[in-house]
């Protein structure tokens, strides 16, 4: 399978929720249009000083600028301006990259209108004090329609609350007092009810402060790889700087002095202009795609480190399970056949309104094809409902002969109500019972009482946790890509061994406790592995801080929203794998465009040296082997070429390299031969076809 | 037999021994510093010299020793040299000027073995003997050293140790280079090289004229020489002088030698880290390169390229008749693969593209498989480059051997990498620049002089030696320039190396998996060799087009 990271992300927890938040899909070419005036601005040598590569292309197009107005001409002129174009086009990558998350800025921004908060002085009573104003630890009280006016935990009550603003989902959300769903974020309303919330973070750093920054790409940092990419970009910038200047005096010694304008031309051309102009965007880029599945990187270090993980601890309800069991079969006592014991089991559950009741009804009607009952259909049916004491449901029938009891439920507790009707159940049910359990499932016993007649256990409904759908073939994904899979469940190692095995995970922690996860996740580091995890839990948090990854959910508590590194806004645990994925994407992105990059500078060589001293050495011309038309528009033809590969990888550093779960091995050759080979051939063929325009260029 | 079955079997001969050799041979030294117990002639020197051998020093006290021991080396033998004429054995020779000294010294200290004088009539025996093979000897061993300490920074974790460098000066001398060149030259005198304290000897030639011929301690010297990857010879024809190398079989014994201890080192490598095929892989690269060198060189002396050579029939200006176009190609190729710069022909005679080939096979950094030392510590740094490249194709921050590469480590290695060629086009350009220096020093005008110009750069700051005989050193200036090339195209990287050394010994080692790029076999190596290749290719290329690239397409 082929995790295809640029169509919009897989369906969220509420499929019927509509996204209110504006989402930056393909990239279109009028949005280089749109950027051209922010793209204009960072022609500030301020702005450029910060990124060496075109630093030093900058103050090449000034020099060359100032030679053409010395020395005009076609060719200096057409030198000087397609060295400012690759500025451009530099900054009109990054400028693209900024404004498709400006766009989810500005509609965050407007929810973060100020508000006046209500909080709660220590006699009880209330004052009103602007939103800004609130310090941590402050309470305050919200009320049905009412915005929230910062980050905190819910202490007092329990409300619904409209939190499109910051998910973009629109089906409002449950938050209560205790518990792991306290956390509430400023700028999302009360829908009803009344709640008292404590504060927890200042104006100003609020989640939707920092969401606003990230997206905004003003509050990004430039991450540990972005940072020692630079520092070799910057060298490899100095030794062709180098080059360049000594060339001079061996062409003088030689007895041809080139002129200024070439060699400003040829350094242009051989510093990693390419990378250069598209790193910064890229890191951009990456983060956006993070942002668009409604995930909050709270560092950009996070985002590497995904791309690094080599374990993941993911919690099996929800995550690996789908989180409630399902019935799945029916199996009849002796002497009984399937379809009684169904029945039964259909009528016992029709005002059973559990994930559990209503799947004993779907597995009635699906797989033994029985009517579809309402309880309404049974007037004169009284249902038992289930209770903590009892631990079993039913129905009582009222029949002409009497009643017809029925029961289901675990399986002692059934088993005693059978006893208790003079019934023998163990003999019936009793190996069924032990051998559901003993495949990881759950047992429900369902046995009946008619008038007249003892009780007797009828059969078993088999209860299972099932697997979400695809999730073996993920797990051999990230298999391949050197990833194991660890699964956290509370589950008593026999079940929890059942489900890992149907699931394919590679290992199993189970009877899990906060400590356990964060034992676990201290001896993988200590083995030089880096563990990411999700969690929502405030005892989840120290293991969500000790994890290099720790994807808090939005539901989730305050506490574990800080502990981790990410917030996951549609709280979906299986999100960590497009997380690791879009962190491999990012640095693949990287190494595949600087090693493009770089191949690229072969054969700029073949262009530009034989153009520059064939007058001088005739059989120079021999490695001439594009065949460009003249000296002139050989150089100039590189020039262009290195200014449009910009544009043409925009797309590419938006985009992010298509990406396909393989191992390392089969990654790497796969890239080089795409980048690495791509890089030393495409820039043949297309100076080329450049020379061949330029060549008919009047006045070259 | 023809000449061109006779170039493929001493190849293959050569080859053939080094692959049996180089498993034993790295597998030895990998224990001779691993060894926890020293030997009692260790332990003498070590009372002798007062040095604790079972400290374990930081990286800055190791590079404090090898920079201290390499600063009184300089200081040693630049006395001895000012006062060669007071000491015994001088055979009359006067002392040596300030520059020359300085030059000489740092020569030889640095393993360069740069020679701008002729050795049989500036340098004494004693001298010989006791100042420049002494250096012979520690030079080699302190390349080796410096390697071994960048391997214990890979194979060690969350220390800040990397050994002893006294130990490991003293291990590399009397455990590795001693025995060997001593076998080395018993078998250059069984094959005829001399080995005497004779003056100079008056002989009436053929001819009837008087000839003056020198003997001295030369298979000594030479086995040493070449086993060090020092190339300094006693006689300014070094070893196409038939009394340094007198037979076809002894030329293959040098360039086996020249070759043995780079070759084997990447097994040590592999040894020490715990995975062999991690030093088959830097093996398979560096044979690669050299024979790629060895085959061009080969084919172009052979095929005589050049109008000059057609006319003549054959390459063999400046070739001895005795080994022919073959076996000189495979020893230049040899010679400035290993940064030894001992010839057995002059490299300014050869074809253009023999000659250029010559010449890049030094800009390259000596990693192919370069000097004593310095080519296992040049491609680890090359490797970390490559890694870092294409490491992040695979979608993970970067990491060779279980050690990050992060922002310290390639700021080392992005700081090595532009060290060399710094100096290099720096040097030659204010040669090439500065009309007096040319007129002074340059024999041949146009593409050739700057060849000879960017050769004697790059022959200096790789710490090669090997001369474009064209080219005049022995001026004031280029004595001052090239020593300082030589000095700090040493001692920066060693620096630089140990530095990163330490760096990496510090971290915790990240599992290597299935998701993590592997660093052996043959696509990692064609990566690397191609990171050689394109990094030295895209520096140097465009001063290479104005000198052999120029004369070679004529």
């Amino acid at each position: 399978m082929t995790v295809d990271l640029s169509s919009p992300p897989e369906a969220t927890p509420h499929p019927e929720a509509v996204s209110s938040r504006p989402r930056t899909g393909a990239f279109e070419p009028r949005q280089l249009w749109r950027s051209l005036p922010d793209a204009l601005r960072k022609l500030d040598p301020r702005h450029q000083v910060r990124y060496p590569v075109m630093f030093v292309v900058w103050v090449g197009s000034v020099a060359t600028t100032v030679l053409a107005v010395l020395d005009p001409g076609v060719f200096s002129w057409s030198i000087a301006l397609w060295l400012w174009a690759t500025v451009l086009f530099a900054n009109l990558a990054e400028a693209v990259a900024e404004g498709r998350g400006r766009a989810q800025a500005a509609s965050l921004r407007r929810t973060r209108t100020e508000t006046l908060a209500r909080r709660l002085t220590a006699d009880g009573t209330e004052e009103s004090v602007p939103g800004t104003a609130l310090a941590v630890g402050d309470l305050v009280v919200v009320e049905a329609g009412e915005v929230i006016p910062g980050d905190g935990d819910v202490v007092e009550g329990i409300a619904s609350v409209d939190e499109s603003p910051v998910t973009g989902e629109s089906a409002p959300v449950i938050r209560e007092s205790g518990g792991d769903r306290s956390a509430v974020t400023g700028g999302t309303k009360v829908l009803s009810d009344r709640v008292v919330v404590r504060i927890t973070a200042k104006a100003g750093e609020t989640f939707l402060d920092r969401m606003i920054g990230l997206v905004e790409g003003s509050a990004r940092q430039k991450t540990p790889n972005e940072i020692a990419l630079n520092l070799l970009l910057a060298s490899l910038t100095l030794v062709f700087l180098l080059a360049v200047v000594t060339l001079q005096p061996f062409a003088v010694y030689s007895g041809q002095a080139q002129p200024l304008l070439v060699l400003v031309a040829l350094l242009v051309c051989l510093i990693p202009t390419t990378i250069g102009a598209l790193l910064s965007a890229i890191g951009i880029a990456g983060m956006d795609r993070l942002v668009q599945r409604n995930v909050m990187a709270l560092s950009g270090r996070a985002v590497e480190a995904a791309g690094d993980v080599d374990v993941l601890l993911l919690d099996k309800t929800g995550t690996i399970t789908l989180g409630n069991r399902q019935a799945v079969e029916v199996v009849p006592a002796d002497g009984l056949t399937e379809e009684q014991v169904a029945e039964a089991a259909q009528l016992s559950s029709l005002a059973d309104e559990t994930p559990e009741g209503r799947s004993i009804v779907v597995l009635a009607k699906e797989r033994y094809a029985m009517r579809n009952r309402f309880a309404t259909d049974l007037p004169r049916a009284t249902f038992v409902p289930f209770t903590a004491e009892t631990r079993m449901s039913g129905v009582d029938l009222a029949q002409h002969e009497g009643t017809w009891e029925i029961r289901k439920g675990a399986a002692s507790a059934v088993m005693r109500w059978v006893r208790d009707n003079d019934g023998h159940p163990s003999a019936d049910v009793g190996p069924l019972v032990d051998a559901i359990s003993a495949s990881g499932g759950t047992p429900l016993v369902v046995a009946e009482l008619r008038t007249g007649e003892p009780a007797r256990a009828l059969g078993v409904i088999h209860l299972k946790d099932v697997v979400k759908p695809g999730m073996r073939e993920r797990f051999d994904e990230l298999r391949q890509m050197g990833i194991r899979t660890v699964m956290i469940t509370g589950d008593n190692p026999l079940t929890a061994r059942a489900i890992a095995e149907e699931a394919g995970v590679d290992d199993v922690l189970a009877e899990a406790t906060p400590e356990d996860k964060l034992a676990l996740i201290r001896t993988e580091q200590a083995a030089g592995r880096l563990v990411a995890m999700t969690g929502d839990g405030t005892n989840d948090a120290p293991a969500l801080a000790q994890a290099d990854v720790g994807v808090a959910m939005n539901t989730g508590t305050s506490a574990a929203k800080e502990a981790g590194n990410m917030v996951d806004l549609d709280s979906n645990p299986t999100k960590l794998i497009e997380i690791v994925a879009i962190g491999k994407q990012l640095l693949i992105t990287r190494g595949a465009l600087t090693t493009f990059s770089i191949s690229n500078d072969v054969a700029k060589y073949f262009a530009i040296i034989p153009a520059m001293f064939s007058g001088l050495y005739p059989q120079l011309d021999r490695l001439n082997v594009m065949g460009l038309s003249s000296p002139q528009s050989a150089v100039l033809s590189a020039v262009v070429f290195n200014a449009l590969v910009i544009v043409a990888l925009v797309p590419l550093a938006l985009r992010g390299v298509r990406y396909r779960p393989a191992g390392a091995a089969a990654m790497l050759r796969r890239n080089l031969l795409v980048y690495g080979v791509g890089g030393l051939v495409a820039p043949f063929v297309g100076i080329k076809l450049i020379d061949l325009l330029v060549s008919l260029v009047p006045g070259l | 037999m023809t000449p061109a079955l006779a170039a493929v079997l001493q190849i293959g001969l050569l080859v053939l021994a080094l692959a049996a050799v180089h498993v034993p041979f790295g597998d030895y030294m990998a224990r001779v510093f691993s060894d926890s117990r020293h030997l009692r002639a260790e332990r003498v020197i070590y009372r002798l010299g007062g040095i604790d051998a079972e400290a374990d020093q930081r990286w800055p006290a190791y590079a404090r020793a090898v920079l201290g021991f390499s600063f009184v080396s300089v200081l040693l033998l630049y006395a001895f040299l000012r006062l060669q004429d007071q000491l015994p054995l001088s055979l009359g020779l006067p002392a040596v000027g300030p520059d020359g000294a300085w030059n000489t010294a740092v020569s030889f200290v640095t393993n360069t073995n740069w020679q701008w004088y002729s050795g049989e009539s500036v340098m004494g025996h004693l001298v010989q003997m006791s100042g420049l093979a002494v250096q012979n000897f520690v030079s080699a061993a302190v390349g080796i050293a410096v390697a071994i300490a960048l391997v214990r920074g890979f194979a060690r974790h969350r220390t800040d140790r990397l050994g002893n460098f006294w130990v490991d000066l003293v291990r590399g001398t009397v455990r590795i280079l001693l025995p060997v060149a001593f076998l080395a030259a018993v078998l250059l005198l069984v094959g005829g090289a001399v080995q005497n304290f004779a003056g100079p000897q008056e002989v009436t030639t053929l001819g009837g004229a008087t000839q003056s011929i020198v003997g001295g301690p030369i298979a000594s010297q030479e086995a040493i020489k070449d086993l060090g990857t020092n190339g300094g010879g006693f006689f300014n024809a070094n070893s196409s002088h038939p009394f340094e190398n007198p037979t076809a079989w002894t030329n293959l014994l040098e360039i086996f030698l020249l070759l043995v201890i780079p070759f084997s080192l990447p097994r040590t490598f592999g040894r020490m880290v715990g995975d062999r095929r991690q030093g088959l892989t830097i093996l398979g690269v560096m044979a690669s390169i050299w024979l790629a060198a060895v085959a061009v060189i080969t084919w172009a002396e052979m095929r005589g390229l050049g109008a000059v050579p057609q006319a003549a029939g054959g390459a063999m200006e400046g070739k001895e008749t005795r080994f022919g176009e073959a076996a000189s190609a495979l020893f230049a190729a040899s010679t400035t693969g290993t940064s030894t710069g001992s010839v057995n022909s002059f490299h300014d005679s050869f074809t253009a593209l023999g000659g250029g080939v010559t010449l890049l096979n030094m800009m390259l950094g000596e990693v192919a498989p370069g000097g004593v030392g310095a080519g296992l510590y040049g491609m680890l740094v090359l490797a970390v480059l490559t890694v870092f490249l294409a490491g992040l194709m695979v979608g993970r921050t970067p990491q060779y051997l279980g050690k990050r590469i992060g922002r310290r480590e390639i700021t080392l290695v992005a700081l090595y990498i532009l060290t060399m060629p710094t100096l290099l086009l720096v040097g030659a350009a204010i040669t090439a620049g500065t009309p007096a220096l040319v007129d002074a020093s340059v024999q041949d005008p146009g593409a050739h002089g700057l060849s000879e110009i960017l050769y004697a750069y790059a022959s200096a700051t790789n710490n090669n030696g090997s001369a474009f005989a064209g080219f005049g050193a022995g001026t004031p200036y280029q004595n001052v320039a090239l020593g300082l090339g030589m000095l700090l195209g040493r001692f920066v990287p060693i620096v630089l190396v140990l530095a990163l050394a330490g760096s990496l010994a510090r971290q915790q080692p990240v599992a290597v998996g299935a998701g993590t790029l592997p660093t052996h076999g043959p696509v990692f190596a064609g990566l690397l060799g191609f990171v050689v290749l394109v990094v030295a290719g895209l520096t140097f290329f465009p001063a290479l087009a104005l000198a052999p690239v120029a004369e070679a397409l004529l």
